[in-house]
């Protein structure tokens, strides 16, 4: 009776319940956006590591992969103090360096990572095929599209431009062999790939090096004790597994958490406000109506439990509405932010979790009943004999 | 319409009340000193000018107000200093209120709003559907169950609320300005029904203006500034 008087009384200013669940609708959307956006980045950020099943990676000793120009020497020595170990399944070597296509006049540069083909785990080959030879190059589509190149193109491809000399320290024809999506890349960004041993020949540097080492390990091993193992074993590296790099990734994004902390910890309390402020005004409206309820033998705490109800459906509503709202609007704005450049593709913003979801709603429910509770105790505390007199004179 | 408190004696029983109220820094004397008895099947009518503290007595009577002095009992129990929730619980078996505005829930039907303090009185549903049914045939709307509020006429919407009034059997009726919104015809139409409600074995208290309906009473109690003149 008490949820068919609560729906009764909504319904009777249908166009003012309608704005309410409307507004808490958006209250919600932008909650459940702030909380997918606290959780995306780093949940998303982790499926992208694990995407390929390389539980660890190497780095040169302080720096993160690719944080600088810094390269592990004695890949094959590495390599082998590394598959002394039982745990290890995988070692994959991976040299990154710039690279500049030449066409005519035009010098079109790049990025290129020098790699063992048959343990790559940085790009998925789209068509073509992979770089089985010491010629081979793939490549994404943002680089053939900026060269006008195509599979099976051959081009002039140098690294090790020097700026003053305006020279290159190697150069060589390339043969296009296919077209990849590189996993960890920006969108923006053009890539190429080619084997390590070829790209090393490109350049100045001793050869045998390696920015990055990606490890994958055996079933069941504990990943954070093969890491310790390495970095005991290899002094000049810094071993990252990824706890560990979610954890620096936490750190930098710590920012990007705050502010979505904010900014939902004031959707809600709009939505708090409104929900407040509505149920309010209808108590106040039905001061007359309520007093002659409890003098026909309504206990308070039913008047309390409507009320609450009337502020909890309102939530709900605007909960659900505000849930595919907030999925509308978290795709929309997906696309502003991952325009930014420099961000892999894959680096999703708004993740949908149906964790987050659930967040969200048990904190609009939440708040729906704390929102009931002001105009509840006040729908309770009206004295009824006095109530009905100022009716009477109204 | 068997009430719910037996026993002897007078059912509503008043001695010495008074109740004053704070108005800004005035102090308002509503009722000074009044004592009263009304017997158990009885019909009686308040009358007296406006503020002249009818509706405080029947608010005291009714148990939806406590006095700042002196008893009130009805049938024989002490209810002027009950808790909130003693109090409650006493108006819902024992108390039954028509107002001058009617104060049905508009979104209810008239069967549902009869049905309301069943509900709270935890009526089984399907006796308080049979209960509303036969009580809406009683002041004359059995065919008027499924209507809502606004689809009734001003007397139809009284008599749904003293339908209402009556859900839980109640030892006494308390009617503040039944007919005053009211047109004449209809207000007669109510007399005659508090009239037979009272012939049926309810006790009637009614606050009044309306000569009629305070003709109609077996007793008139006038007041004059919060005391008992006459009756």
């Amino acid at each position: 009776m008490r949820l068919a008087l609560a729906q009764a009384s909504l319904i009777r200013h249908r166009a003012r319940t309608v704005l309410a669940v409307l507004g808490v609708a958006v209250a919600a959307a932008m909650l459940l956006d702030m909380v997918m956006l606290a959780t995306g980045m780093r949940e998303s950020f982790r499926e992208l590591l694990l995407s390929r099943g390389f539980e660890l990676r190497l780095a040169p000793k302080g720096t993160l992969p690719f944080d600088t120009d810094a390269t592990i020497p004695g890949v094959t020595a590495v390599i082998a103090t590394l598959r002394t170990n039982p745990d290890i399944l995988e070692i994959s070597p991976v040299l990154g360096a710039s690279i500049h296509i030449l066409a005519g006049n035009r010098d079109v540069s790049g990025s290129a990572l020098g790699i063992d083909p048959s343990v790559q785990g940085d790009y998925e080959l789209l068509s073509g095929r992979d770089v089985t030879t010491p010629d081979a190059l793939v490549a994404n589509d943002h680089l053939l599209s900026q060269i006008g190149a195509r599979i099976g193109d051959t081009l002039d491809v140098a690294t090790g431009y020097d700026p003053q000399t305006r020279t290159y320290s190697g150069q060589r024809k390339l043969v296009v062999t296919g077209r990849v999506k590189f996993i960890y890349g920006a969108n923006d960004q053009s890539a190429s790939a080619m084997r390590r041993e070829t790209l090393e020949g490109m350049g100045r540097q001793a050869r045998d090096r390696a920015s990055l080492f990606m490890i994958r390990v055996r079933k069941g091993a504990d990943a954070e004790q093969v890491r310790d193992w390495i970095e005991r074993q290899l002094p000049n590296v810094t071993a990252i597994s990824i706890a560990t790099a979610i954890a620096q990734v936490d750190e930098r994004l710590s920012y990007f958490r705050q502010l979505a902390f904010i900014l939902g910890a004031v959707s809600l309390f709009v939505g708090f406000l409104l929900v407040t402020t509505l149920v309010t005004v209808s108590v106040n409206e039905r001061a007359g109506e309520i007093a002659v309820m409890r003098a026909i033998g309504v206990s308070r705490s039913h008047v309390v439990e409507q009320v609450v109800l009337e502020g909890v459906a309102i939530s709900f509503a605007g909960a659900v509405l505000g849930l595919a709202l907030g999925l509308v609007t978290a795709r929309y704005l997906h696309t502003i932010l991952s325009a930014f450049p420099g961000l892999a593709m894959a680096i999703d913003f708004f993740l949908f979790q149906p964790k987050a979801a659930w967040s969200a709603l048990g904190l609009l429910i939440v708040s729906g009943i704390g929102a009931g509770i002001y105009p509840a105790w006040r729908a309770a505390s009206l004295p009824i004999a006095e109530s009905l007199r100022r009716e009477a004179i109204a | 319409m068997s009430p719910n408190i037996g026993g002897q004696g007078p059912i509503v029983s008043l001695r010495d009340v008074r109740r004053d109220y704070a108005l800004g820094a005035e102090r308002v004397h509503a009722l000074q000193g009044v004592t009263l008895d009304v017997e158990r099947g009885d019909y009686v009518a308040i009358v007296g000018p406006s503020g002249c503290g009818k509706s405080t007595l029947l608010n005291l009577i009714g148990v939806i107000d406590q006095p700042t002095s002196g008893t009130v009992a009805i049938a024989g129990k002490r209810v002027d200093a009950m808790s909130d929730r003693e109090a409650t619980q006493f108006r819902l078996r024992n108390i039954g209120f028509v107002f001058q505005r009617f104060y049905l829930l508009p979104i209810l039907s008239a069967l549902e709003n009869v049905a309301l303090p069943m509900a709270e009185a935890k009526v089984s549903k399907a006796e308080r559907a049979k209960r509303a049914s036969e009580l809406l045939a009683y002041v004359g709307l059995g065919n008027r169950e499924r209507h809502r509020p606004s689809e009734l006429s001003g007397g139809e919407q009284q008599r749904v609320a003293i339908a209402r009034s009556l859900a839980n059997g109640p030892t006494l009726l308390l009617a503040d300005e039944p007919t005053g919104e009211l047109d004449a015809r209809t207000g007669t139409e109510i007399i005659s029904l508090f009239q037979r409600l009272n012939a049926d074995g309810t006790t009637i208290v009614v606050v009044t203006h309306d000569e009629d309906l305070a003709s109609a009473a077996r007793r008139k109690i006038h007041m004059r500034d919060g005391r008992v003149v006459d009756g």
